[in-house]
């Protein structure tokens, strides 16, 4: 990553501010998202009979969906960009949620209706497969632009997006696989969304090993001298992207471009130092998610549109706002 | 760039020579007797399939006027089937030229998802009357206009000006088509499901798509296009060399990158417009065509490309025609073989 070796300056305070008061602000600013996330929806929770019931059948598991899946997100794509040190890749952008996908209709046909556990070990399983074969491919390639690796990524993605498609087509499920992959948070109600819990352990996992993935994130050479085993953080780092992604790609679907622009827009405003800014890219990515969810819901009530639309329409102008930058400033 | 293109650098720069007495085009006299080798192969492998496909299976036997009938039916088929081995194999080996990079494809630069967000939207708004009647010369050319539009305005936006810088420009184009592919997913999800049967017929490519009344639109197109890529063919012997090199040699790098981009461009969406998206395709094809015709000079990968391209979408057709009977996946039969050799070649390849 270009930006972390400039942090330089930065870097002795860094430790202090672990805990910045200022993230106590962005805290509440996700808080009052959050509860206005809590009370946004056709049905009056406030006014009927049996509203409490439906707040804790519908609005809570959603609120908790939204704050998983969101930090979740955010920081793979952090630890995916710290690993591959390059500033533009993320489980979209290198095929991992089409992988994610693919494992997941792999398993819907060789197990006619199989439970969620399953589906989604088979989502989590072609996750790190895919990503593995990323990795392997940067590891083996001598790079002359950090931004030919999205470009080879989402060639990637659309490799297996069409392996899929074919799989699909073969079987009659193409309209219902474009259901599931456009994520949504309709489905996430009590009963069906509790697997998204494993998901915070992905979170706290990535929080105790920040400062290993930091370290990995200067390459191998460097982490190997200071005494880091190299390859089995790569192995961790990879592991817990493919479970974040593949438990969220089956509970909720594809969130696209978010853990891209969160990292970004924070080692933008924040620099570079990974222990302290991941708070504030787990705080970004619940409050970006819950930000598109509500307009989501609310765009065309009583309806809903996928929030996947949403991320897909504003990341997609982040990402290009982002790209403008960088050639504004020149870099590679 | 491979190291038959670095180790006869000068040769390129000396448009006024001709090139059949130069040794420069093929580094040994083996390898040029391999091409033309080649070449003949495909030759007659194209005319044996072209005529397999036309002849084969045909109800009505040889010479009678029935025969006849059903053949120009089946002639059809196979004229677009050239048309588009010509678009896409040129359009991509200019491209990989003019990108220095042998693993990227014209096609994902949103072509294709320009293409699906048009016709989903006719079924979106119009239903499925509005798909049907979407088929007119007026709507390929209205769809070629878009696409080629959409081209042009991201290549005047970002190679132009003090910043000008290709990467950017592909990703940013990657990225609108990525943002168009979400707009048409949503779409498609409201659609019934018999609408959503008639729309994934035109979402895949098929030679079945093309309607000869687009051929007085699209053929001066290809004729054009492909004419320009020709005759810059020098050129792009020079642009593989790279920027600098290029530019030393006095070829306007810029604007010669522009013109080609353009060109593609027009290649591309003229396919698209014609069959449907073939995302691999080019791909496929210049790959192999860098494996058998084992030189840098433009004017012999052309040929070969388009010949490649030929065969590899006649033989698809063939096989599934004529031995497995459902001919309804066949681009996708591509795109797999394609993709397969895409993971194939980022994994052998040692640099970028």
């Amino acid at each position: 990553m270009t930006g972390l070796t400039t942090a330089g300056p930065r870097a002795p305070r860094a430790r202090s501010r672990l805990f910045d008061p200022r993230v106590l602000l962005g805290v509440l600013v996700v808080a009052a998202l959050l509860v206005a996330s809590l009370f946004v929806g056709v049905y009056d929770v406030l006014g009927s009979a049996d509203g409490w019931q439906m707040f804790l059948i519908t609005r809570v598991p959603r609120t908790i969906a939204l704050v998983l899946a969101g930090a979740a997100m955010a920081m793979s794509g952090l630890v995916m960009q710290l690993l591959t040190q390059n500033r533009f890749v993320e489980p979209t952008t290198t095929g991992t949620t089409e992988w994610a996908g693919l494992g997941l209709l792999a398993t819907m046909i060789a197990f006619p209706n199989p439970p969620l556990l399953v589906r989604m070990v088979g989502a989590v399983l072609f996750a790190f497969l895919g990503t593995m074969v990323f990795f392997a491919f940067l590891r083996r390639v001598t790079l002359r632009s950090s931004l030919i690796v999205p470009l080879v990524g989402i060639m990637l993605g659309a490799v297996v997006g069409s392996i899929s498609t074919f799989v699909a087509l073969q079987t009659n499920t193409l309209q219902s696989l474009g259901v599931w992959f456009a994520g949504s948070f309709v489905g996430a109600i009590e009963g069906q969304y509790e697997v998204l819990w494993i998901v915070a352990l992905v979170v706290i996992a990535i929080f105790l090993v920040a400062d290993r993935l930091t370290v990995a994130g200067l390459g191998e050479d460097i982490a190997t001298n200071v005494g880091l085993n190299y390859h089995r953080i790569v192995m961790l780092g990879t592991g817990l992207i493919a479970i974040a992604t593949g438990v969220v790609t089956v509970v909720v679907g594809n969130l696209p471009f978010l853990g891209l622009i969160v990292p970004n827009i924070v080692s933008m405003l924040r620099g570079d130092d990974l222990r302290s800014n991941l708070p504030w890219v787990a705080l970004l990515g619940i409050g970006v998610v819950t930000a598109c969810d509500i307009l989501a819901r609310t765009i065309i009530m009583p309806f809903e549109v996928p929030v996947s639309l949403i991320l897909g329409i504003v990341g997609a102008a982040v990402f290009i706002g982002l790209l403008l930058r960088q050639r504004r400033r020149g870099s590679r | 760039m491979h190291t038959a293109t670095l180790s006869t650098p000068t040769t390129t720069g000396a448009d006024a020579r001709g090139g059949e007495r130069r040794s420069g085009s093929f580094a040994t006299a083996a390898a040029r007797r391999r091409y033309w080798v080649w070449v003949s192969c495909l030759i007659a492998g194209s005319l044996l399939l072209g005529f397999g496909l036309i002849a084969w299976a045909n109800p009505m036997p040889l010479g009678t006027r029935g025969f006849w009938i059903i053949a120009q039916h089946r002639s059809l088929a196979v004229f677009v089937m050239a048309l588009v081995a010509l678009c896409q194999a040129m359009a991509t080996v200019a491209f990989q030229t003019v990108t220095n990079n042998r693993i990227l494809t014209p096609s994902i630069m949103g072509f294709e998802s320009l293409y699906r967000a048009i016709q989903t939207t006719s079924v979106y708004l119009f239903g499925l009357a509005g798909l049907v009647s979407f088929t007119g010369l007026t709507a390929f050319v209205f769809q070629v206009g878009v696409m080629m539009g959409l081209a042009c305005a991201l290549y005047g936006w970002l190679l132009s000006g003090r910043y000008a810088n290709l990467q950017v420009m592909l990703l940013i184009g990657v990225v609108i088509g990525g943002g168009l592919g979400s707009v048409s997913s949503f779409m498609q999800r409201l659609l019934t499901p018999s609408e959503f049967d008639v729309l994934s017929a035109r979402m895949f490519g098929s030679v079945s798509n093309a309607n000869p009344v687009y051929f007085p639109v699209a053929i001066p197109l290809i004729v054009i296009a492909g004419g320009v890529l020709w005759f810059t063919s020098r050129s792009l012997n020079t642009l593989s060399l790279g920027r600098e090199a290029a530019i030393n040699l006095g070829v306007p790098h810029r604007r010669m990158t522009i013109i080609v981009l353009i060109a593609t461009s027009a290649l591309i969406a003229t396919s698209t417009a014609l069959v449907g998206p073939l995302t691999f395709l080019g791909f496929l094809v210049a790959t192999l065509a860098y494996q058998v015709a084992d030189t840098y000079d433009h004017r012999y990968l052309f040929p070969v490309a388009a010949l490649i391209g030929f065969v590899v979408l006649s033989a698809a057709y063939f096989v599934m025609n004529f031995i497995f009977y459902g001919s309804g996946v066949v681009s996708i039969i591509i795109e797999l073989v394609g993709g397969t050799v895409f993971l194939i070649v980022i994994m052998k390849k040692g640099r970028l």
